[in-house]
This record gives C-alpha cells, structure tokens and sequence, in this order.
C-alpha cells in the first residue's frame, strides 16, 4: 500500500444555478491576459449541450483520454510515445481556436473619435489577437440555458445511446430540461496530458495531488492540449506556453479555499483531502467499462483505519493531513454515501473532481392528471424524470446507469425523510421504506442533509494545511534567500523573441 | 593582399565571434531566461495550412542538416561510399531532393505566416530577419547543389578539414580560398545564422524532447524528495 493524498473535490449539480461566478473568480485572477483571454480555467456548460471547447465530450473528433493497445497496456490516444516523435512539428489531434472562440473587445475609441456624422456612432467588435474587425459567431457559452438548441443541446455526445423518442423529449417546448456542469481541472490520478508531455513540464504534486505546468520547462509541444479529455489544458497563443487550472495553490497554501469554490453563490461546492492508493493506479485504470467507477472508489483509502494511518505515515503524510483527511467532506459524499461520481471515468484519467449527480422534474406527460409519486415503485419518476437515465449515465456511469440511479435514489429518499420531518404530508413509513431501499438510514440522511442544506464554509472547506516550510527547506542555503521577494520568475515570464 | 584579408576576416575571425555568441548566449538565456526557450507553435491559431508547410520544412531541414554534420564528423567514409559512382547520384539527388523540400515548406511558412493576419500578429522583427537568412541559406544550398555538384564529396575531403581547423583552434583557410563565391557565401550566412542563433526562436532546436523515450509515463514532484 503505498498511501498518497489528494485534494479532492465534490460539485453538488443539484444546487447549482448556472450563475457563471466561478468562472468571473478564475477569469479576474488567472486569465485575464494577453494569449489567455480565451482561456477558462472554470467554465459552466448547460447539459444538454456541446460545452466548450465546443464538442469536447466527441473523442473521435479530439482523441483525447486513453485507451487500451490490446496487449493488456493503455495507451494515449492522440500521442503515444512512438507516435509523438513523426508528430512532433504537427500534432494531428490538436484543437484550434476556432474549436473554443476566437476572443474580442469592441472598439470603444471610436465612440469617441468618429467623424461627425448623421449616425451614432457604434462600437464594434474587434478581436482580441489581431485588432481586426470580426463577426462574432460564438463564444464559451453561446449555448447557456439551451440557447441555440439546434446547433448545440442537439449534438450534445451524451446523447448516444437515447431512443429517438427520448431525444425528441427533450426538446420540445413543454419538456425542456437542463442542469449545469460547472468544469475545472480535474487533478486526475493517471492524468494523460502529463504522461503525453515530451518535455516532462507537467507533474503532479506529490504531498496534494495537484497537476501543474512548469512554465520554464514547457516547449510548445502542445501534447497536453490534445490528451487532455476534458480539454482543461490551455495553449497561450502568445506566449508559447500550455496553462492550466492551478487550483489555486497560493490560496490553498495559505488555507484559502480556490477563488471558484470561494465564490459559488449555489455553495454546490466541496473540497477535501482524500487517501488512495497509488499502487493502484495501472489496475484500476485498466478496468472494464462498467467497473470504473467502483474501482475507482475502492482506491479511495478510508482514513480512519489503522493500517491506513500507519502506512499513510510511513509515506510522509504528516498527521494534519491524515486529520484533515478524516474531515473531508468529499470522503462523505464519494466513498461513505457513494452519491458523487467521477465524469467520464471511460477517459480512465482517473479524475479527482466528483459530481453529485442532479435531481430533474418528473416527466409531465399525463395529459390532465397531475403526478402522483405514491406506488408501489417509490422511486418510478427517477426513471421517468426528464433528463434521461442513459445521458446521465454517459456523462457519470461511463454509459452504465446502476451508480447514476443509485446516488438518485437515495438522494430522493432524503428528500422524503426530511419532508416527513418538516412538512409532515409524508407518512413516516414511507419516508423509512424510501430511505431503506436507498441503501440509507436516517442518520445517514440527516448528515447528507445537513452537508448538503446547512454547510457553512467550515464544512465546505476542509483545506489540509499544506507545509509550504518543507518545500523552503529544498533550497539549501535559506541565508541566501532572506531577501529575496519571493519564488518565481527572474525578470517575469518574458515571451521568446 | 585585399581578398586575403577579406578571406580571414570572413572565414577565421567572424566563425569565432559567431561560435562564442552561440554557445556563451544560448547557455545564458537558457540560464537565465529559461520561459523563453518555446517553439512557439502558431498551430493553435491556424490549423489547415500548418501541416503543409510546417512538416516539410522540417523534414528537410533536418536531413539536410544532419547530412552536413555527416559529413562533417565522418568525411572519410562519405568518401568512401562516394567512389562507386552509382551511390554518389543517391546520395546527391537525396540531398537535393531534401533541399527543395526544406525551401517548398519554407516559402510555405513564410506565405502563411505572412498571409494570415493572426499568425502576423505572433511573428515579431527577429522571425523576418531569420525567415530572410533561412531563405538565402536554402536558395544558395540548392544552388550549389546545382551549379558545383558532387559536394557531399568535396564538403567532406575540403571543408571537413576547414571546419576541424576551426574546432582545433588551428584555423587552416587554404581550402576555403579557392572555393567559388556560392559556396563562400553559404559558410558565411552559415556561421551567421549560428551567432543569430540565440536570439531567435531557433533555440527549441536544443530542448527537443529526449527523455521523454525512457521516462515513467507520470511525472510527480515532491517537496524535499527527487524522482517519481
């Protein structure tokens, strides 16, 4: 057993309000400079719908994730290593702005400096790479709230797999159904873009898990871009670099919560340390489809056990981790309730960020009769909400719907205890049954409740503290360092000539 | 007694200036402006013409310089391989097939680069001058190619030594000097380019990616702790 940790992370989907605050946080921190305008560390898709870049989900088109060579050994997809070398000066999978969007400004001077005329003067949009005048023709998300539905929500990859009738569903007027996927980097455990990465300038750090760049080291070999199958690694068209969510390490290592989760106005969002074991990792990717998602969890080492307590110490792990780990409230929400999942675990990146999958409207298709949630399925309506099982399925289950209906259920059987609780129209054995076939007690339910419904930021955030004072310690001369301003950059990321 | 003077200027003095810029600035910038050292790939803003210009000039680039270094490094069995008349004509035509290839992607990159208003935007003073340097340097390549054949033979029993001299802190100019103006004028760009050389983007020559053969697939780094 060899233990590591991991800052890991839960989005609560069914409290999100597709608000895009998230995205504002990072943009005002992270991306708002030259070559990284069109970059979105965080951005918030509708489902359904094609996301950005535009199509990501389409691995036929992108290649991006693993995939077995058949002799038992996972491969990348876009570059392995015997085909990164003919393709180094053209990567043949590599996405273009035109796949994200080409960014703009508009043209402000000249409201002030046009000629005088019989017309007001207008500002027009101009882009933010050449300052030539451009036709705006999409933009990150240019299919919020089903905007556009036939170009976008229509070819949304998850669809595969739906009846005709399902998808017809969906779109039409009186059944429309969404929900949001806010999206970062997912700080996976068998991460593509840093085995794709010919220069080695991608890592995963070892004491939190968290997957960086080395700015100093990237070459522009683009590698990442096209593995990556969640494209959350970024080009900078200017400087020559790939960038890519950070987590917000400076705020973390000072036990600021990410400037993401800081700011979530839906509170959807949960970050904690989890225990796995690394050794694993091969086995577990290597998993059939319909096993990921268990095995990935069964990695997930539980932090209370003695033995993993001792092992996590002779791997390092100081004890206000393992405590910390022990606090998680992602531990709650993915091993101990099992109802958030990994997005699409069929990549085999192994990914570290976990949605609670949502609740949907039942599907109103009784004519002149309302609902009525009492039969003998208590948990009809999960099958028959409106977000098909199987697009839930293909986004949390890797196509496969027993975890998806699984978090659903217990998930609404919450919802019955704690209405038998307040509003009391729910008889009591009801809401017991509920919760017994949920796989759920009520103490259960009262805890997920209470993570869900009353969590402060104490309860959000559980931020291990990070013992910034042992990487210091690296340097061997600390003297020598005492004036210094800090790390980093000699004279500042300066773009080669 | 002019074109003597001339002679050594251009093919003792300016090879040593040229090769102590090289290797005095690339170790500096890398040194002390690592950020710097990019290809800086343009394939993100345009990715329909990319492949036809961009593949070629680089497979051909680096044969026909690899062939040079060859020649450079082993005259004696390029000379022996040269005396059957028959694998001479392969060896040349290769060359010069790799020559045109080099200046075919070579325009490409130029027009592209030129052509499309974004890409522009990327390109800074120091690419013209280089894309200039690199054009003359192919166009006279191929031109001597044709116009003074059979040099994979002459490069490696007249230059080979010339350019040992230099590396010998020798330098010997009596083969250089009867050499036609064409030829003199390729070494010359020659050692200019490799004075330019760090200070262009040129440098991601140096940091292609060797270790990435061997490595372990995941790369993982630890506060106090090197490797894996």
């Amino acid at each position: 057993m060899n233990v590591r940790s991991q800052v890991s992370m839960v989005f609560h989907l069914d409290k999100c309000i597709g608000c895009h605050t998230c995205s504002v946080a990072c943009k005002n921190i992270w991306t708002d400079r030259k070559g990284a305008e069109y970059m979105w560390f965080n951005n918030v898709e509708t489902k359904p719908g094609t996301g950005y870049p535009t199509k990501w989900e389409d691995q036929e088109k992108y290649k991006g994730g693993w995939e077995s060579n058949g002799n038992g050994k996972l491969d990348i997809k876009s570059t392995s290593r015997t085909k990164i070398i003919p393709n180094i000066f053209h990567n043949p999978h590599m996405p273009s702005m035109d796949d994200y969007y080409e960014p703009w400004t508009y043209d402000y001077q000249n409201l002030f400096n046009a000629p005088e005329g019989s017309d007001q003067p207008t500002a027009e949009p101009i882009s933010m790479i050449d300052g030539e005048k451009i036709d705006v023709q999409s933009g990150p998300n240019w299919d919020d709230d089903l905007g556009g539905s036939p170009i976008y929500a229509e070819n949304d990859p998850n669809l595969e797999g739906l009846t005709e009738e399902q998808k017809l569903q969906l779109s039409s007027v009186e059944r429309l159904v969404f929900f949001y996927l806010p999206r970062i980097c997912n700080h996976c455990l068998n991460p593509c873009c840093v085995a794709s990465c010919p220069s080695g300038a991608l890592y995963k750090r070892g004491e939190d898990g968290i997957v960086l760049i080395d700015q100093k080291k990237c070459r522009a070999w683009r590698s990442c871009v096209a593995a990556c199958p969640y494209k959350k690694t970024y080009f900078n068209w200017f400087t020559g670099k790939s960038e890519k969510c950070l987590l917000c390490f400076p705020r973390l290592e000072t036990g600021q919560a990410p400037a993401c989760f800081h700011s979530c106005v839906g509170r959807i969002r949960y970050l904690g340390v989890l225990l796995y074991d690394a050794d694993r990792i091969e086995e577990i990717a290597k998993l059939p489809d319909d096993e990921l998602v268990e095995g990935h969890r069964s990695m997930i080492l539980d932090p209370f056990d003695p033995e993993v307590i001792a092992n996590a110490k002779k791997s390092g792990i100081s004890d206000g981790v393992i405590e910390s780990a022990q606090r998680s409230p992602v531990y709650q929400f993915v091993v101990k309730w099992k109802i958030a999942l990994p997005p699409h675990i069929e990549y085999r990146t192994l990914p570290m960020l976990f949605y609670v999958p949502p609740m949907s409207p039942v599907q109103a298709s009784k004519p002149e009769d309302t609902i009525h949630h009492i039969s003998e399925d208590l948990f009809h309506d999960i099958d028959a909400s409106r977000v098909p099982m199987k697009f839930l399925a293909n986004l949390f289950g890797a196509g496969h719907e027993g975890v998806v209906r699984y978090a659903l259920r217990k998930q609404k059987a919450v919802r019955w205890h704690r209405r038998a609780e307040t509003v009391g129209d729910v008889d009591r054995a009801t809401a017991d049954r509920m919760l017994h076939e949920a796989n759920c007690t009520r103490e259960e339910a009262e805890e997920i409740y209470k993570l869900t419904s009353l969590c402060t930021f104490e309860d959000r955030f559980v931020i291990p503290p990070m013992h910034r004072e042992q990487a210091i310690e690296m340097m061997k001369e600390p003297h020598e360092h005492r004036t210094d301003a800090g790390f980093g950059f000699v004279g500042g990321p300066q773009r080669g000539l | 007694m002019n074109q003597h003077f001339l002679d050594q200027f251009l093919f003792v003095a300016l090879p040593y200036v040229c090769l102590f810029t090289f290797f005095l600035m690339t170790v500096y910038r890398y040194r002390m402006q690592s950020f710097s050292y990019s290809s800086l790939s343009s394939q993100f803003l345009e990715n329909k013409h990319h492949f036809w210009a961009v593949v070629p000039f680089h497979y051909g680039i680096l044969v026909v310089t690899a062939g040079h270094f060859i020649a450079f490094l082993i005259p004696r069995t390029i000379l022996a391989w040269n005396s059957h008349p028959l694998r001479l004509y392969v060896l040349e035509v290769s060359a010069l097939a790799f020559g045109f290839l080099t200046l075919v992607g070579l325009i490409g990159v130029v027009v592209r680069r030129f052509s499309n208003t974004k890409i522009r935007n990327v390109t800074t003073p120091t690419d013209w001058i280089l894309f200039v340097m690199l054009l003359l340097q192919t166009i006279s390549g191929i031109s001597v190619a044709l116009f003074h054949p059979w040099g994979s033979s002459w490069f490696a029993s007249n230059l080979s030594p010339y350019l040992w001299s230099i590396f010998k802190l020798n330098p010997d100019i009596t083969f250089i000097a009867a050499m036609p103006h064409l030829v003199k004028f390729h070494i010359v760009l020659a050692f200019l380019t490799i004075g330019f050389f760090p200070f262009t983007r040129l440098v991601h020559v140096l940091v292609i990616p060797n270790p990435y053969l061997w490595r372990k697939p995941q790369v993982v780094r630890w506060y106090g702790r090197r490797g894996s």
